[in-house]
């Protein structure tokens, strides 16, 4: 007979395994083989091709499969290799020399090689992924002398900084004989549909609407790795059945908040269960409103500096993120070093001092005690974002703006925002990608075209703003650039084109039972090559 | 066309040849009926901000312009919005269902594979309800004005105002979180090498709580529709000659009063059915069962046209087979109303 493996059995058996054992979880760190990885899986993207586009929604299953050419660590310079072993940057900064690993394989059996990584880059980095297009823009061609060396060349000197700072997002790396010749970008292509990777798990089945199946790759690169015998994601719409999933024990993990933040807290409380904000450091979202600078009262610095002394940060990181997260001080998250500072303009919770500059701006009130109405979109996409869209309005009501909510669904919000512009307010979660350069500095620079999503669509335009944004992603020196970023940060916090509020992670919720989880700065997107279950 | 059969006027011939009238009648009322809903589809999915390509830069949370553009240009969305009715009814016409735009399946395979689904669970729910609220209606008519009548009664309003999400919910704390009885979600286990009978008991067993959560809200429907009927029929001339006959209290009930109480329920069936094959979007959510209601809303979330398409189609061809059957039903049932 064939065994029968199903969940309960499975769970069952580790049950058991951890019930008669007296030695603590902890001694299994280096990890014990087998098990099945239950977890739960909100979204379910239209591919699973981690190299076109850096979403968190594609690598939370993609990553297993699909391998960057590094990814971030705690600790030491912050990234660790992972298909490179070594990286060296010219003088001149017109070259970066890598090191690829050898005897790596694709899960189809061809080896991997320098000309995968070559072909990555210009075709698919450079030319069709949403922040390739912007860090590798300048990239002339990758030479490949040899199997496990790749050297990219640029027309012009650019940060190595930059590039190694942008790999753990933007170095997925395809296997060049399935996708030469062929359309990459589109959703049905079989390798977007079911990737082929060099990752320590293959991608063996999808039931949309059901689940994804992960199975060990036995033949990784990385001995003794990885541990656990299978993956299974399973699609979960509502928060309250993932939160009864992980109190029956039926699942493992869930990430990205999968259940509400409420819930998340009870669940913390439950033997047996832990909840999660490490991991996420790498991946920190910022809560932020967006302003259209066409409406001609918001193109005015001192109304922008309204909203901001009108809305009081500390109340909404414990109300709305119940205490998960930071109070944004500006563009760039606290983690954000090398680049963070705190030296740039502050603003108070002050609803009087906001009044009074709304007045001298020439709003004054009217007879209905309000100057001006705004329509405000709230991203449909979090809790956090909903729930803030709230909060600002009473918060603006209170000086005398009122803002109207527009409740759209994600496509609807989408093209309100990004491409047809039609709103004032807009409230974002923007992800800060451990250099400025990938997905921070694009919301300020000007000339981005209508429609790309997740960048200045806001109507602001200023000279000074676009020339220190140029200046530092062509600085090579690493400390040079980091002055630049200071400067660039007190301009944003000065000119107030956008308003940074929250810096919050995403919650996790995990099993005792899943050992060496949240290990690294983007854990929910990174490998799991040394996941195990106790 | 004649449809006078040249076989001898048996009954069965003759109801065949109404039947046959009645089906093409149907057809052709169907008709213009599915032109319309197939144009306000269009319209409305037209009419919500946002198109396909924004779903898709939503779903995966960004997206490079060249590819953005390059795909609104192959789903043909950068047309004028008539020459994409246009081309949606000429797909419509040549029942092509093509492909789900962003699932990057045919829509004709994800519909296939979710209908099984749907329809178990709405089966087994209306079974239930239709069953329970059958009996439970006959009980409360006939002690209507008594305390069992009341509690049932209140009992199901009580059911009826509760929230289907809500009652899933509660079920799932108490059944499988709690008790550990039942699985909490999915049509089945995931990913599992069940095979014959293992694999029809294990579907039974996910099947429970959300045929329960479903059918509760309809018992309550059927309850009182049930209760309404019969007492309606008891204050007829004929039940007090069957009283006056001598017959026992059983034998009027269900010998008398149930049969020609039940045609409402029969309508209420036909009617409920054409809301039941389009899932239910909310306890499939709670529950985590891949079905077409599920599908459906996806689909509009998406503004995915293609998939829409499908839905509608195979929905209206059901519902209108259904009603047909209804419609013949009745015939049955009652001989006075004829079948046309």
């Amino acid at each position: 007979m064939a065994p029968r493996l199903t969940r309960r059995t499975v769970l069952h058996g580790a049950l058991g395994a951890a019930g008669s054992s007296l030695i603590p979880w902890h001694a299994y760190a280096q990890g014990k083989r087998g098990g099945v990885l239950m977890v739960a899986a909100d979204s379910e993207p239209p591919h699973w091709n981690g190299a076109i586009v850096a979403s968190n929604g594609v690598f939370f299953v993609s990553s297993k499969v699909l391998e960057p050419l590094a990814d971030q660590a705690f600790g030491g310079s912050g990234v660790r290799p992972v298909l490179a072993t070594a990286w060296t940057p010219s003088a001149d900064g017109r070259s970066l020399t890598f090191q690829l690993r050898s005897g790596v394989k694709w899960h189809d059996g061809r080896d991997f090689s320098s000309a995968d990584v070559a072909f990555s880059a210009m075709e698919v980095w450079k030319k069709l992924q949403n922040f390739g297009r912007v860090v590798f823009k300048d990239l002339e061609a990758v030479e490949t002398p040899n199997a496990t060396t790749a050297i990219f060349r640029f027309s012009k000197p650019i940060p190595s900084q930059l590039i190694v700072n942008a790999l753990p997002a933007l170095s997925t790396v395809l296997p060049k004989h399935l996708y030469e010749n062929t359309d990459i970008a589109q959703p049905s292509h079989p390798a977007n549909q079911k990737p082929v990777g060099t990752g320590p798990y293959t991608f063996a089945e999808q039931k949309r609407g059901e689940f994804v199946r992960l199975e060990r790759n036995p033949s990784y690169w990385a001995p003794n790795q990885p541990l656990v015998d299978r993956i299974l994601y399973r699609k979960m719409a509502d928060k309250g059945a993932v939160a009864a999933a992980h109190e029956s024990g039926e699942l493992h993990l869930s990430c990205f908040s999968a259940v509400s933040t409420a819930d998340a807290i009870r669940l913390g409380k439950v033997k047996g269960l832990q909840v999660s904000t490490k991991g996420y450091e790498g991946i920190l979202y910022t809560a932020t409103v967006e302003i259209n600078h066409r409406r001609k009262e918001l193109a005015d610095v001192r109304v922008r500096r309204a909203l901001r002394h009108a809305i009081d940060p500390k109340f909404l990181l414990d109300t709305v993120f119940q205490g998960f997260g930071a109070i944004a001080t500006g563009p760039i998250p606290a983690s954000g070093a090398p680049f963070y500072t705190t030296d740039v303009a502050q603003y108070a919770f002050d609803p009087a001092r906001a009044e009074a500059l709304l007045d001298e701006a020439g709003y004054k009130k009217g007879t209905d005690g309000m100057r001006f109405a705004l329509k405000l979109l709230p991203a449909p996409f979090f809790e956090q974002t909903r729930l803030t869209g709230d909060y600002l309005r009473q918060a603006l009501r209170r000086i005398g703006i009122d803002a109207q909510i527009e409740a759209n669904d994600a496509p609807g919000h989408i093209a309100k925002v990004y491409k047809d512009h039609a709103f004032d307010l807009a409230v974002a979660a923007l992800v800060y990608r451990n250099d400025p350069a990938i997905s921070t500095t694009v919301l300020y620079r000007s000339g981005t075209p209508a429609g790309v999503p997740f960048a200045n669509q806001y109507g602001y335009a200023d000279p000074e703003m676009d020339k220190l944004i140029d200046q530092a992603a062509s600085e090579i020196s690493d400390a040079d650039r980091a002055k630049l970023y200071v400067a660039f940060q007190k301009k944003v916090m000065t000119d107030l084109p956008i308003l940074p509020l929250v810096d919050f992670p995403f919650l996790s919720v995990v099993s005792d039972k899943v050992v060496n989880h949240h290990n690294n700065p983007r854990w929910p997107v990174s490998s799991w090559a040394d996941v195990s279950l106790a | 066309m004649s449809a006078s059969p040249d076989r001898g006027g048996r009954a069965a011939d003759f109801f065949a040849g109404r039947a046959f009238v009645l089906i093409r009648r149907r057809l052709a009322q169907a008709l213009p009926v599915v032109l319309l809903i197939l144009v306000g589809n269009f319209v409305l999915l037209k009419l919500a901000p946002g198109d396909a390509v924004d779903a898709y830069i939503a779903t995966v949370g960004g997206g490079d312009i060249g590819v953005v553009s390059r795909l609104r240009a192959e789903y043909g969305l950068d047309q004028p919005a008539i020459v994409q009715l246009g081309l949606y009814l000429w797909k419509a016409i040549r029942l092509d269902l093509g492909q789900a735009v962003l699932y990057g399946q045919p829509v004709l395979t994800l519909i296939l594979e979710r209908l099984p689904n749907t329809l178990l669970l709405m089966l087994s729910a209306v079974s239930l309800a239709f069953g329970l609220g059958v009996a439970l209606g006959v009980a409360a008519a006939r002690r209507a004005g008594r305390p069992e009548d009341t509690a049932i009664v209140t009992l199901g309003l009580i059911v009826y105002a509760t929230p289907g999400f809500w009652l899933g919910l509660m079920l799932i704390v108490i059944f499988s979180v709690k008790l550990a009885w039942l699985p909490l979600s999915g049509i089945e286990t995931i990913a599992s090498t069940l095979t014959g009978w293992e694999r029809v008991l294990d579907i039974a067993r996910h099947l429970v709580l959300p045929t329960l959560s479903l059918a509760l809200v309809y018992v309550a429907i059927y309850m009182r529709l049930m209760r309404a009927g019969m007492l309606e029929v008891y204050g007829l001339d004929f039940i007090r000659t069957a009283k006056a006959k001598g017959l026992t209290d059983d034998r009027i009930a269900y010998r008398h009063v149930l049969p020609n109480a039940i045609l409402p329920m029969v309508t209420m069936l036909g009617l409920q059915f054409g809301t039941l094959l389009g899932g239910s979007v909310v306890i499939e959510s709670v529950f985590s069962i891949p079905g077409i209601g599920r599908l459906a809303f996806e689909s509009v979330v998406s503004r995915d046209l293609n998939t829409l398409l499908g839905i509608v189609f195979m929905s209206a061809l059901l519902v209108i087979t259904v009603n047909l059957i209804v419609d013949l039903l009745y015939a049955q049932l009652d001989p006075r109303i004829e079948s046309a």
